[in-house]
């Protein structure tokens, strides 16, 4: 437990004090919000959609996307450590590779609650509050943690794999495709183009962008949350087992 | 010095970067894929849109929005080029190039060159995809030359722009400082949806982004019925015009600190 402690706080402290990793992380989602939820107002016009104000439907947008660049930074991080050296000298100390993950990744976590947050007081603002109440916040900050986790723990991961920073840049623009082709601009239903509707049905990141924007429009419900907390769940898990592979490798090269 | 010089300076510079934007993946992948999901995004993901009451651009959803993704792979087209030249004064190899160069306007012609294939390899891929998958061009020949003659008239201006940027502050510290001002050109125009359509302040921004002259003439050249033209070239005109005395600022700048 020590152990973990100790590298989480190396984590918190190293991720916090880069603000080229904070500021555009906070800024860049907010503005996207911000310009997306104004050119965009009008959809709310099409018959079905599910609410009269397209920044309440946006809402969610920024949630993940923030995690997506909680991907880049926990890659960055983990490249950098390799890259200097620091994950060799660990190898020799008797660290369990779980207690190196989780301390990886705390970091990450920290800019995943501090985003969700920031992202939270913005739609108390200037929004319509969210719809399941304080017990929904709770549950969104949850839920965004974990998408977070999940988003971090595939940057960690392919950084493990590749051992530099270059290649977890190269690999960002995919999961901004796994942003763009999903339910992000309208709900699934209202998406008339087929094959965009049916990628968008398998993308794993449709069902967290429902999960997080059913709390704010809709109030509790069960299949989008379960569904959401399912696949960020799921997706953290896999990428962390194949994160904890990928550093048995690398130690066992080392 | 002689007219030789420039050209060979130009030449150089320009194979060089072309060169590495090629044999780079993390240089030619970003810049390609970036707009090619962007327009299956928004192309895709919003075609309902058409059925908004007041939607009435003819040429279809998927036409609206490759005019838009046009404009912005040309002018990233050109950003990325100014992130080309920082790198270089970064890595001290620049630098060296304003030492050894005759022609110092003869290196932001090579940058320039580098910036239209970079740009026009882009749109080719861009124009590919979205041939396949939709675009209707109603327009005549004269309106596809006007269009890419806007899209290179962009290109231009965000090269200029960014590369004054640059070689001012010789760092790549400089990419927000190059990026930004673009990004927000471009986003706070109708990007989505017609003027008549924006709502809030967005609208209010775009009634006074000169973007939005150029958007609109070239979705006019693209749905046959072109508007604005007058305006969009004198507006992308001065910002070229503008633009190349700020990049000869940063020529000045980077040859007293060479």
């Amino acid at each position: 437990m020590n152990q973990v402690l100790l590298l989480a706080r190396r984590s918190v402290v190293r991720t916090l004090r880069q603000p080229a990793m904070v500021v555009p992380s906070l800024v860049f989602p907010l503005l996207l919000l911000s310009i997306n939820s104004s050119g965009l107002e009008t959809t709310t016009r099409l018959a079905g959609f599910p609410t009269d104000s397209y920044f309440q439907f946006a809402l969610a947008i920024p949630f993940v996307q923030g995690a997506l660049f909680s991907a880049n930074s926990a890659g960055t991080n983990v490249a950098s450590d390799i890259e200097s050296g620091f994950l060799n000298r660990l190898s020799l100390t008797p660290l369990r590779r779980i207690s190196l993950m989780l301390g990886q990744l705390t970091g990450i976590l920290a800019l995943g609650l501090i985003q969700a947050l920031t992202f939270l007081v913005v739609g108390l603002v200037f929004g319509d509050g969210i719809e399941a109440g304080p017990g929904g916040v709770v549950v969104l900050l949850l839920l965004s943690l974990t998408i977070s986790l999940a988003f971090g723990a595939i940057g960690a991961w392919v950084a493990l794999r590749s051992g530099n920073g270059e290649a977890v840049q190269g690999v960002f623009p995919l999961f901004f495709a796994a942003l763009f082709i999903s339910s992000m601009a309208l709900p699934r239903n209202l998406i008339e183009t087929d094959w965009f509707r049916t990628v968008a049905t398998w993308n794993p990141v449709s069902y967290m962008l429902e999960g997080i924007r059913s709390l704010v429009i809709e109030g509790w419900d069960g299949e989008a949350l379960a569904l959401g907390f399912g696949c960020a769940g799921g997706v953290a898990l896999i990428a962390l087992v194949a994160a904890a592979s990928a550093l048995r490798t690398r130690m066992v090269r080392t | 010095m002689s007219r030789g010089s420039f050209v060979s300076v130009a030449r150089a510079v320009a194979w060089r970067n072309i060169h590495n934007w090629f044999t780079n993946p993390a240089l030619i992948v970003p810049s390609i894929l970036f707009p090619m999901f962007f327009f299956t995004a928004f192309a895709g993901g919003l075609s309902r849109v058409d059925s908004i009451p007041g939607f009435d651009y003819g040429a279809g959803y998927t036409t609206f929005v490759y005019g838009f993704v046009l404009l912005q792979a040309s002018t990233f087209g050109g950003i990325f080029t100014a992130f080309s030249v920082a790198r270089d004064f970064e890595s001290g190899f620049a630098r060296r190039l304003m030492l050894g160069a005759v022609s110092h306007g003869g290196i932001v012609a090579g940058y320039w060159l580098s910036a239209i294939v970079r740009a026009a390899t882009t749109v080719t891929v861009i124009t590919t995809i979205a041939l396949l998958t939709g675009l209707e061009v109603h327009g005549n020949g004269v309106d596809i030359v006007g269009l890419y003659t806007l899209a290179l008239l962009m290109n231009t201006f965000a090269m200029l722009f960014g590369t004054g940027v640059a070689m001012r502050l010789r760092t790549m510290q400089a990419g927000p400082a190059i990026q930004t001002p673009a990004f927000l050109l471009l986003f706070l125009a109708p990007v989505w949806v017609p003027f008549d359509l924006l709502t809030g302040w967005v609208k209010a921004a775009a009634s006074v982004n000169p973007v939005t002259l150029v958007l609109e003439a070239g979705r006019g050249f693209l749905a046959g019925e072109p508007e604005k033209i007058l305006p969009a070239f004198a507006v992308v005109a001065l910002l070229v015009a503008v633009s190349l005395l700020w990049a000869r600022g940063g020529v000045r700048s980077a040859e007293r600190a060479a």
